[in-house]
């Protein structure tokens, strides 16, 4: 039969007795397959245009107050610790340059990251785990639909446009938070602080975090569209699903920012 | 409560099952079943929990994969089709699940035009909502048309699952537990609207349940599976009139109830 599609591609019960590590290869098997058919299916028509702007705007939309508050704190709060070390050198007004190369390169693509698999990847984990377990994905997919199609590519399309521009909004939130906390202490002008902050970041920087924030964004949206499409054991199986999409994203989200910041280090001269 | 008339064994078979066989891990669940379905007959499957009843009929739409066996669902056996000509198949074959399963993020309106904007693209807007109108209208729903599914009774919820099934206009119909956790009087408005689809859409269907009076109301033809076996098959009367204390037992257990 072909239409496996639907199913897990290994039937796990016919296997006798797998040892762990052999579960962790078929449970990396099924991963490899539920990526594989992304790619395969995701790009085609018939498109869900419709379904991929609302999934937009739950993610991007919704998430705009908690990114907000958590972007200005955070360049606040950078701004206020790393002040009494520069003071020491006598280089406060290096501020503006440390916090904008801080925030681009690593602060905003991670801090999103993070709340976003905290915030969507449950949300997307739960969501579909529900769905599985009450028979709507089945019920979706007799009625001659795709439902992998409708839910899963949406959901990760989604995230991985949101996921950037969100990174971007908690860079540039987060820079008005430093502002004010060197406008008070420093009194530097706007004009100023903006002039010393892009002079300081390199196309580099804004092409590194891009890239680091469209793998997260996919990452998010994979990982919560995995575990809620593939959950089972009733409401258990959905609460792990919720669980699980958050600790497994944020894991990879660490994993993927150690790899790329080796990466791109490459790539940079000093 | 009158019986409905037997099956006409001359017609058209639209499913036939043969050697059909299921496990789960150790538990085997079905065992080289048996069986057919006729055009334009009820037949009710009847037996206890557990016994593989919902198994069956999610192979018949490609849900489950059998472990061996024939699976012919109007002329295409399921167990070896292409993913492309299943979902065509599985345009004539409607679903009506225990649960609904609605989808409880649309409304009444969005469910039934899910499949409808899916698989019938070239239908202007106003058709589809006349058709999905008529739909509801036919269930004796249409009031409820822009509510939410968690606004709904659970025999709403049914109608709007049986309604939404019927919408693609299939050949045949699959019931799986259609008055599971009803009452009574419910349970007989379901049976009721189980026979108008049939009369009226001309549907051959599948009823799953352990409900003797929906098997009796609704059954041109039962099938009792014992032990993963369709062991006795005929009219209501035929299946039960029997020493069999395993079925003397199940008809007892309901009359009870």
């Amino acid at each position: 039969m072909n239409n496996k599609s639907e199913q897990s591609p290994v039937d796990h019960k016919t296997v006798k007795a797998p040892g762990k590590l052999a579960r962790m290869f078929l449970s990396l098997y099924d991963v490899g397959q539920f990526v594989t058919r992304f790619f395969k299916e995701g790009f085609l028509p018939p498109y869900e245009g419709r379904e991929l702007i609302n999934q937009c705007y739950n993610i991007g939309y919704r998430s705009l107050l908690l990114i907000s508050t958590t972007g200005l704190i955070t360049g606040m709060v950078f701004t206020k610790q790393s002040r009494p070390s520069l003071a020491e050198f006598g280089a406060t007004s290096w501020l503006p340059s440390l916090v904008a190369i801080a925030l681009l390169r690593t602060l905003a693509p991670l801090l999103t990251g993070l709340i976003a698999a905290g915030k969507v990847g449950s949300s997307i984990g739960a969501e579909l785990g529900s769905m599985r377990v009450t028979e709507q994905i089945d019920a979706m997919e007799v009625s001659a639909t795709n439902p992998f199609k409708f839910l899963v590519s949406t959901r990760v399309l989604a995230a991985t446009i949101t996921i950037p521009i969100l990174t971007f909004y908690t860079a540039l939130v987060g820079m008005l938070g430093a502002f004010l906390n060197v406008t008070v202490n420093e009194g530097t002008t706007m004009e100023a602080f903006v002039q010393d902050s892009l002079e300081s970041i390199t196309f580099l920087d804004i092409i590194a975090s891009t890239v680091k924030a469209v793998i997260f964004g996919f990452t998010i949206g994979m990982v919560g569209c995995y575990q809620g499409y593939n959950s089972s054991k009733g409401t258990e199986g959905v609460g792990k699903a919720a669980n699980s999409s958050v600790v497994i994203a944020m894991f990879l989200i660490f994993l993927e920012e150690v790899i790329s910041v080796q990466f791109f280090a490459l790539f940079r001269t000093t | 409560m009158e019986q409905k008339p037997p099956t006409n064994k001359n017609a058209e078979r639209v499913v036939e099952i043969r050697g059909l066989n299921k496990s789960f891990g150790s538990n085997e669940v079905l065992k080289h079943v048996d069986l057919d379905l006729y055009k334009g007959e009820n037949l009710v499957v009847l037996g206890k929990s557990g016994t593989g009843k919902s198994v069956l009929i999610k192979i018949l739409v490609g849900l489950l994969k059998p472990d061996s066996g024939r699976v012919l669902v109007l002329g295409n056996n399921v167990v070896d089709i292409s993913y492309k000509e299943l979902l065509a198949l599985r345009l004539k074959v409607g679903f009506s699940f225990q649960n609904s399963a609605l989808y409880d993020s649309m409304t009444v309106r969005e469910n039934l035009e899910f499949p409808l904007v899916r698989n019938q693209r070239k239908l202007t807007r106003a058709e589809k909502k006349r058709a999905v109108e008529e739909m509801l209208d036919a269930v004796g729903l249409l009031k409820a048309i822009n509510q939410m599914p968690s606004e709904l009774s659970g025999g709403q919820r049914k109608r709007i699952g049986i309604a939404r099934t019927l919408i693609l206009q299939p050949e045949i119909m699959l019931y799986d537990e259609p008055t599971a956790g009803l009452d009574p009087i419910t349970c007989l408005d379901i049976n009721g609207l189980i026979n108008e689809v049939q009369e009226r859409f001309h549907t051959s269907s599948i009823v799953i349940t352990h409900d003797l009076a929906c098997a009796k109301e609704v059954g041109n033809r039962v099938a009792m599976l014992l032990d993963g076996k369709f062991e006795r098959q005929g009219t209501f009367s035929e299946v039960f009139d029997t020493d069999d204390e395993r079925v003397k037992t199940f008809y007892e257990y309901n009359f009870i109830q």
